[in-house]
């Protein structure tokens, strides 16, 4: 498939398929497209040319809402909705009519202690934040994470954190990273992109 | 009551014009022409309208009345339109925001017998009416287009979580329909203090009684706050969608 941003392609001619129960890792320099292809797989923009299919079925035949709430993204950056932590984990499964999640046991597999519950999500630091994010895609009980560079803003040891959860839950995942290492001990598959086209 | 002016008096007034344009000369603000203009416009426009209404009252239809407001609906909704450029598809959202707005209040003071149903009534009334509810509309439409531009990658990740675009868009509505409102709210808390309002100055000019000047102003700024709560709501509740797919994709937005 093929995707234009701002009147540019950013993608052209990307043929990639993602088996089930596979960690395929995304690589590529700065730029490269990697953003935007997430963006198509759980479609919030769709592709100028060709289709995306999750399991085998054109996305376009599916309902967008339900989709994103089964391949779920953690975006690149922070982007907290207003209100505590707590407040932010529950929006997704509050407005899909599910219960309450398990505020802390999703909290402490993105290695935060019970304590961030209560704080208010604006006011994190973007680590903090960003493990905030993959929490909040926990909870929303996901068949597949979309990952954004989830531990770009990380130490070492919240990264390797991360790294056991993502690999203990064991979801089928795309996980864009600049990070070659982190990318070989996660990923059973590796993909690299460049220029928006698979190199 | 009544108050006479001649050709020449009016022409009088032009002192006050020409005050302007030394003003601009002289700080080179190079707005003469823009004061030219504006002064040959205000005196057509209005002469025109003049004539309109005197028709209009002479008539004594309210077909006319009716027509009359339509056009007044039209052109508000493309001066708004074209106010709210970074707004996708704005005029039927503006449209219907105008009218709807313009015919319920109208209706309702009607309906209450606050006001007789002749055009010495409804002509000046739906005036004032339409063109606050397109002011509001308008402001309130640009302002989400700010938003949506500053918040788009929190917009974004609403989405992500399973939100339809009408529940990513809600709290930014909530806040453009705050833009929309606060100014009509502001002026009414400060009527009388800070600003004569123009209904109750007209009257008083007219040789109105200040007492019955009073309270017309007041009938006319409540009736306002309904009209354009009214139309900032429904402009912003229709206009919401120009920013979104069907899927509920943000569109790409525009450069501004
Ligand atoms: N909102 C946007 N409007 C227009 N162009 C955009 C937009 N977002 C990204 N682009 C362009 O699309 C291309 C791909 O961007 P993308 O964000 O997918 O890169 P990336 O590989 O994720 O980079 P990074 O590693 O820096 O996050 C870039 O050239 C970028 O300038
Ligand atoms: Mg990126």
């Amino acid at each position: 498939m093929s995707a234009a941003r701002g009147g540019r392609r950013v993608l052209d001619g990307i043929d990639l398929s993602l088996a089930d129960g596979e960690v395929t890792a995304l690589l590529g320099p700065s730029g490269s497209g990697k953003s935007s292809l997430l963006r198509l797989l759980n479609r919030l923009a769709d592709p100028d040319e060709g289709t995306v299919r999750f399991h085998g079925e054109d996305v376009r035949g599916l309902d967008p809402l339900d989709l994103r709430r089964r391949a779920v993204l953690v975006p690149q950056l922070p982007a907290p909705l207003p209100g505590t932590v707590a407040e932010n984990l529950s929006f997704g499964p509050r407005l899909a009519g599910r219960d309450v999640p398990e505020v802390v046991r999703c909290l402490a597999r993105s290695g935060l202690g019970d304590e961030y519950a209560e704080r208010d999500a604006s006011r994190l630091s973007v680590g903090e934040g960003q493990r905030v994010m993959l929490a909040r895609a926990l909870a929303l009980e996901p068949e597949a994470l979309l990952l954004d560079e989830p531990t770009s803003a990380l130490d070492d040891d919240a990264r390797e954190g991360i790294e056991r959860t993502l690999g203990e839950i064991g979801l089928p995942m795309v996980l864009v990273t600049h990070d070659r290492a982190q990318a070989a001990r996660l990923a059973g598959r590796i993909v690299e992109i460049e220029k928006g086209r698979l190199a | 009551m009544s108050v006479q002016l001649s050709l020449g008096e009016l022409a009088l007034s032009l002192v006050l014009v020409a005050v302007a344009v030394a003003v601009s000369l002289w700080r080179r603000a190079d707005l003469e022409k823009d004061l030219g203009l504006a002064v040959l416009r205000s005196f057509l426009q209005l002469t025109a309208v003049g004539y309109v209404i005197q028709a209009i009252f002479d008539s004594d239809s309210l077909l006319l009345v009716v027509a009359l407001l339509a056009v007044m609906v039209g052109v508000g909704t493309w001066t708004a339109q074209r106010r709210a450029r970074s707004v996708p598809h704005a005029t039927f959202p503006i449209l219907i925001a105008l009218s709807l707005a313009a015919a319920s209040t109208l209706g309702v003071v009607l309906a209450l017998g606050v006001f007789e149903a002749t055009p010495r009534y409804l002509v000046p009334v739906g005036g004032i009416v339409i063109g606050n509810a397109m002011t509001a509309a308008a402001v309130a439409l640009n302002r989400l287009a700010d938003e949506v531009h500053a918040q788009a990658p929190r917009l974004e990740a609403t989405l992500a979580l399973g939100a339809t675009s009408r529940q990513a868009a809600a709290p930014l509505v909530t806040q453009s329909l705050r833009s929309g409102m606060i100014t009509l709210i502001d002026q009414t808390k400060t009527t009388g203090i800070v600003a004569f309002p123009g209904i109750m100055t007209g009257m008083l000019l007219a040789g109105a009684d200040p007492v019955d000047a009073v309270r017309l102003q007041l009938v006319i700024l409540w009736t306002l706050l309904g009209s354009v709560s009214l139309s900032a709501l429904l402009a912003l509740s229709l206009g919401y969608r120009g920013f979104f797919t069907d899927a509920h994709q943000l569109r790409e937005l525009p450069e501004v």
